[in-house]
């Protein structure tokens, strides 16, 4: 099994303009996506959401703080998935069922540090 | 050591001989001794490697000992041995890169019997087109791969077809190489759910490279012929290996009869011949014929796919005596189900050509108005240049020069400008006589 990040970028303003009920809604598909995992055969070796960009703080050449993300996008990382799958083909056949409805998914594979993977 | 098992079939063969032999292997072969090889290593690049080590390794071994029976055979256990030899030597380093084949088979008793290349090949081949084909490789990447790893064409031949800097293209391989072994892309056959999909990828990146090859004009012609022959090829291998998706078949069909025309595409001068200029007595009959029955059966297979209605189409211009007496309300019925099954603006902009031949130039008209406005054709030439076509055949000739000077504006392709600027130079001497009409109609095939 290889882990793969799946990171979530969605359009902000659509969870701005959210209401409880859709709130809601996108808390139990990830609750659902979370089981999904598992049962298509992968496993969930971490995750988190994050707070809205308008929360972030950059430091930027180990010196310069700075209000804002560290690249402005219209979509912007929201949160990520830390998940074992088989290969490729296995990772994105469980990424197409994580929620992001205001945009998508990015799958990245994780590298084992001690061999530089560039 | 390689030792393979095949005696030889004569001693101290001509090395003129041995140098044929293995320049065919190399052709008909390279896809099955590199496919059998990445099952042993485990990464396409150590395959790679070692599968062109063998060839190396072959030159002197067949000139001492005698081409083999079977020269694909002796390729396939020379680099697979070469491989297990590295695999064991570099064990504990290897063991930390990433495998592309799950549980690989490190052992004499693989399933995959070399001698056997009839039984055990096909599924390798196979995996390694679906590999290179991947839909999570960038297109330009799946096409240079599947040359450079399924085709053994060698990356300055493809950076040469493809018009970019060797450098650049070497670069393109590496980089879809290492995703594959980074992001694990799987080296095997897709599932049946998975099978139309992924099969509709490999098949346009075949369908790519014969275009790419078969587009007069830019480039070399010999690199040109060498990619529409490796189009045929893997075209023959998928039919053979996936007999039962019609698609395949109809993807052969599609390019047999349109490489029936290689002859005809391009007057002495290297200039663009449209179908109603070609000397249809030079097409090659022989690949029409073939290239009819492969159609027929993939239209008798079910509902046809995009490239089995190509083929039809293809099929109705190949027994066409002229241009004149071609079937044309057949075609634009074909194209009525190809837009169907594929809505492109593409495909509706050569239907529209269609429609100008069954129904004349002024019914035409409005269709192309209309497809005028689809942003996605605003920088297609093909769109200006039947634009031209159709108003030359109406008598206005203002109107052709404009839609001609647009067309040439947005292509590269020197024999494609050579045309528009003859069709120009028609337009304009025919603006000032009284009967501007041309009498001989203009086909612009898109296959």
């Amino acid at each position: 099994m290889t882990q793969y990040a799946i990171l979530i970028y969605d359009d902000p303003t659509v969870y701005e303009t959210m209401s409880p009920e859709a709130w809601a809604a996108l808390v139990d598909a990830h609750s659902t996506f979370t089981q999904q995992v598992f049962a298509l055969g992968g496993s969930l070796a971490g995750g988190a959401a994050l707070a809205p960009t308008t929360t972030a703080t950059s430091v930027k050449g180990g010196s310069t703080v700075t209000d804002g993300p560290f690249v402005e996008t219209k979509e912007a990382l929201g949160g990520f998935y830390l998940v074992e799958a088989r290969d490729l083909d296995h990772a994105i056949e469980i990424a197409k069922l994580c929620p992001a409805p205001g945009g998508g998914v990015e799958v990245r594979p994780v590298v084992d540090p001690t061999a530089n993977p560039y | 050591m390689i030792t393979p098992s095949d005696e030889p079939t004569a001693s101290a063969p001509r090395a003129d001989a041995v140098a044929a032999a293995l320049a065919q292997a190399h052709r008909s072969e390279w896809a099955f001794v590199l496919s059998a090889t990445v099952r042993v290593a485990g990464d396409l690049d150590l395959a790679e490697e070692c599968a062109q080590e063998a060839y190396v390794s072959a030159l002197q071994a067949w000139n001492r000992d005698g081409i083999p029976h079977r020269p694909g055979a002796w390729l396939t256990t020379a680099a697979r041995n070469r491989a297990l030899d590295r695999v064991r030597r570099d064990g504990t380093f290897r063991r930390k890169l990433p495998l592309l084949v799950e549980a690989v088979t490190v052992d004499a008793n693989d399933s995959t019997d070399p001698d056997r290349p009839d039984a055990a090949v096909p599924d390798d081949r196979l995996r390694l087109v679906f590999t290179c084909c991947h839909p999570t490789l960038a297109p330009e990447a799946r096409v240079a791969l599947t040359l450079r790893l399924v085709c053994g064409v060698p990356t300055s031949d493809i950076a040469r077809a493809f018009l970019v800097s060797e450098p650049t293209m070497a670069a393109r391989i590496t980089r879809a190489k290492k995703k594959i072994s980074a992001a694990r892309i799987p080296y095997r056959m897709p599932d049946r759910a998975e099978l139309p999909e992924r099969l509709d990828s490999a098949l346009t990146v075949v369908h790519l490279l014969f275009s790419t090859g078969h587009t007069a004009g830019d480039g070399d012609a010999l690199v040109r012929e060498e990619l529409c022959d490796a189009a045929l090829h893997l075209a023959r291998t998928l039919a053979e290996l996936l007999p039962e998706r019609a698609e395949t078949r109809g993807l052969l069909g599609l390019l047999l009869l349109t490489d029936a025309r290689r002859a005809t595409r391009t007057d002495e001068h290297g200039r663009l011949l449209l179908l109603a200029d070609q000397d249809r007595t030079r097409w090659d009959q022989r690949a029409i014929l073939e290239g009819l029955t492969v159609t027929a059966g993939a239209l008798a297979s079910g509902p046809p796919g995009r490239f089995t209605l190509q083929a039809a189409i293809a099929g109705v211009h190949a027994i066409a005596p002229s241009v004149e007496a071609t079937d044309w309300p057949r075609v634009v019925h074909l194209y009525d189900l190809l837009l169907d099954v594929w809505n492109t603006p593409v495909v509706a902009l050569n239907r529209a050509a269609a429609v100008a031949f069954a129904d004349g130039p002024a019914a035409a008209l409005p269709l192309l108005d209309e497809l005028a406005t689809d942003p996605r054709l605003v920088d297609y030439p093909y769109l200006h240049a039947t634009r031209g076509d159709l108003l030359r055949r109406l008598g206005d000739n203002a109107g052709a020069t404009r839609s001609y000077r647009q067309a040439m504006e947005l292509t590269a392709n020197a024999a494609e400008r050579a045309f528009l600027e003859q069709r120009l130079a028609e337009v304009g001497s025919a603006a000032g006589t009284e009967n501007g009409r041309s009498p001989e109609p203009t086909v612009r095939d898109f296959f």
